[in-house]
């Protein structure tokens, strides 16, 4: 790895978490569904890493092993504390935990499910900062302080969630994981539940912000356009495994792992000219409960042999920082993404 | 536009619910058109209207919603000899909702497939059943026919292992294959109108593309025609060969696809275009966002639905006036008082 430590932020080591299959009323465990299956990556400080895949690949697995909401099965996150060093996460007792915790915030997905009816946004953004001790007034100008960044009115404070759309519930969602100044926040598929005119607004709110305070995104998305947008780095996961790991354009013009190729293929493309011939991959995602063996993508692979339903590869350092595991990346020549001629 | 090839005409179709709070205005003066065996793309974000347009069509609005003006004419034509060589119009919006008349036509003449197939199947009953009972309803089959069709028509859509797949309940399949499920059924009795509204937006991208070429495979060897709603403008691209964008109820451009992509005229097309983030390019890191969000939908105003929002707004005509629906290039129309 030619990164040096000083860049980095975090450190994910052979990150698994398997959840068991319970049976009958005894709860035997008869098997476990392998979620996130030994996945290593860094995040640079200061860049924003996007984690790509498909439904039960395990992207928001991992993202949540990160914060510690789930505890992880094994392996190793170290996240680089500014008074103490390199810490590792899963090693935390409580008290550590939630110390370390301040640095590090999650967005959620469905701004309708994660903010409570019940409470204003006083309350819901406010809530960290009480957490700390603030209260009285100094918590209101927070607050204030901190709907204005996301581009909420601080008259709204003392409003419910219900009153706002969906696009300013995430700018809600946002102010409340800035409350505590952290510098990792790991965004779970933020615009997704948007509509396409109101995306554009928040990612750009996501930018401005991590210019602004030098904030470090893990952002788990399956939109891959989304993912070129808004990320430095992206990390390609498949059944809980990291199939590919580069820098953004590194990535999308040269892809080495043949489920990149293929996913980058599928997307549909706003623009009726580009009529290119689609990649079509056979049959569904594995089960992560029951997975192939070998190389887990090898039943739906055009360019599998033999190697790959017996050995599994590893993830290795083909070119500079560009980090795939198939058998045969040196030697495959696969298709990037085409750029449209339109104006963009 | 060749009347002979004329599908279904939508004629300033107003659906509106009323409700306690107000008056939704979900569809407020659409119209449009389909031909025989095109792809037309109708697209839009969430509230526009084109999921109340589709079920104005199939004539199945929930209550409190009405069709409160306007009409939806369905060129039926009927098979003589052999040839085709009848049509007949049957206004849809004339038809009693549950009478006898709309259930011979719907799933069977014009059939739909919805975003979820978890939520638009039985989870008590097997693929089969669901599959069969449109044989035996529609065409008169018994039991062994319609299951011997059923069969034929899951191969067709490329089910795996049709033969075991047809007696599994649908929890027991996967997202994709439950969609080719539901794909297998509302083709079942050959429809010439296929309603698709959101089909492959719950699916993965990958299981997307399948379902998205499966789709198109079998329009080209059966010839029904299909009303693709969605609001992914990258599934529009690649599936239409004509679109209506709506905005608020209304149509405010509609074109050959290429037109709308590489000639959109009106301000929120073009806005819309610009906001979407493109995977096959690395832009500098902002968009272009369309300021502001979609009103809240009890609203009643004059003027220009998307006047609130718009970038060339003019505060003399855009506020009072409706703008006229006017032609801008061949089959090329626009609603906005820019091109008047």
């Amino acid at each position: 790895m030619d990164v040096s430590q000083d860049e980095l932020l975090l450190q994910v080591k052979d990150l698994k978490k398997h959840f068991p299959i319970e049976r009958g009323i005894l709860k035997r465990t008869v098997g476990h569904v392998k979620a996130v299956d030994g996945v290593s990556f860094y995040i640079k400080d200061g860049e924003t890493l996007g984690l790509v895949g498909e439904s039960g690949c395990g992207k928001t697995t991992t993202g949540r092993c990160i914060l510690r909401a789930i505890e992880p099965t094994s392996g190793e996150i170290l996240f680089k504390d500014k008074e103490t060093g390199w810490v590792n996460i899963p090693d935390l007792d409580k008290n550590a935990l939630k110390a370390l915790r301040r640095n590090m915030q999650m967005i959620f997905q469905d701004p309708y499910s994660s903010l409570s009816p019940r409470m204003t946004l006083l309350q819901i953004v406010g809530e960290p900062l009480m957490i700390v001790g603030i209260k009285g007034s100094e918590l209101e100008e927070r607050v204030a302080h901190l709907l204005q960044l996301v581009g909420l009115a601080p008259e709204y404070m003392r409003r419910y969630p219900h009153a706002f759309s969906g696009g300013q519930r995430q700018r809600i969602g946002v102010a409340r994981a800035l409350a505590l100044n952290p510098r990792l926040i790991v965004a779970d598929e933020p615009v997704s539940g948007l509509d396409v005119s109101i995306q554009a607004q928040v990612l750009n709110l996501l930018v401005d912000l991590q210019k602004t305070f030098g904030l470090t995104y893990l952002f788990v998305a399956h939109n891959l356009a989304v993912i070129r947008h808004i990320s430095d780095r992206v990390a390609v996961m498949y059944v809980g495994k990291m199939a590919e790991t580069a820098e953004t354009n590194e990535l999308f013009t040269n892809p080495l792992h043949p489920y990149t190729e293929a996913l980058m293929s599928a997307v549909p493309k706003p623009d009726p000219r580009l009529k290119m011939d689609r990649i079509l991959l056979e049959g569904d995602v594995a089960d992560p409960a029951n997975p192939p063996s070998g190389c887990y993508f090898h039943p739906r692979c055009r360019y599998a042999q033999q190697r790959c339903s017996i050995e599994e590869p590893l993830l290795r350092e083909v070119r500079s920082a560009h980090f795939v595991s198939c058998h045969f990346a040196e030697v495959l020549t696969l298709r990037g993404v085409v750029s449209p001629g339109m104006p963009a | 536009m060749d009347k002979q090839d004329l599908l279904l005409e939508v004629k300033d179709l107003k659906t509106y619910f009323f409700l306690e709070e107000g008056t939704v205005r979900a569809v407020d003066g659409a119209s449009f058109h389909l031909m025989r065996g095109e792809t037309l793309g109708i697209v839009g974000e969430s509230g526009c209207g084109k999921s109340v347009t589709a079920q104005s069509i199939l004539r199945i609005v929930p209550d409190p919603g009405k069709i409160t003006e306007g009409e939806i004419i369905y060129h039926r034509r009927r098979e003589d000899n052999g040839r085709f060589s009848l049509t007949e119009n049957v206004v849809l919006t004339d038809l009693a909702p549950h009478g006898p008349e709309i259930r011979a036509i719907r799933g069977a003449e014009i059939a739909m497939v919805f975003q979820e197939p978890m939520t638009s199947l039985s989870p008590v009953h097997t693929m089969g059943q669901q599959i069969e009972e449109s044989f035996i309803i529609h065409q008169g089959m018994n039991k062994a026919e319609a299951r011997e069709q059923s069969l034929d028509i899951l191969a067709r859509v490329g089910m795996p292992k049709p033969e075991q797949t047809i007696d599994s309940y649908p929890h027991q399949l996967s997202g994709g294959m439950r969609q080719r499920g539901v794909i297998a059924m509302a083709l079942s009795c050959n429809p010439s109108l296929l309603i698709a509204d959101e089909p492959t937006t719950a699916l993965d991208v990958t299981t997307q593309a399948q379902i998205l070429d499966l789709m198109r495979h079998l329009q080209d060897e059966m010839g029904m025609a299909i009303m693709f709603i969605t609001h992914d403008l990258g599934v529009i691209a690649e599936m239409a060969d004509r679109v209506v964008v709506m905005y608020l109820g209304k149509v405010v451009e509609s074109a050959d696809v290429d037109s709308i992509f590489h000639n959109p005229k009106h301000p929120y097309l073009k806005a819309l275009l610009n906001s979407i983030p493109k995977v096959g390019i690395k832009s500098d890191r902002r968009l272009t966002p369309i300021e502001g969000s979609l009103p809240d939908p009890y609203s009643t105003h004059e003027g220009c639905p998307f006047r609130l929002r718009c970038a060339e707004f003019d505060p003399v005509r855009c506020h009072d006036e409706d703008p006229k629906w006017i032609a801008v290039g061949p089959e090329h129309h626009v609603r906005c008082h820019q091109y008047d």
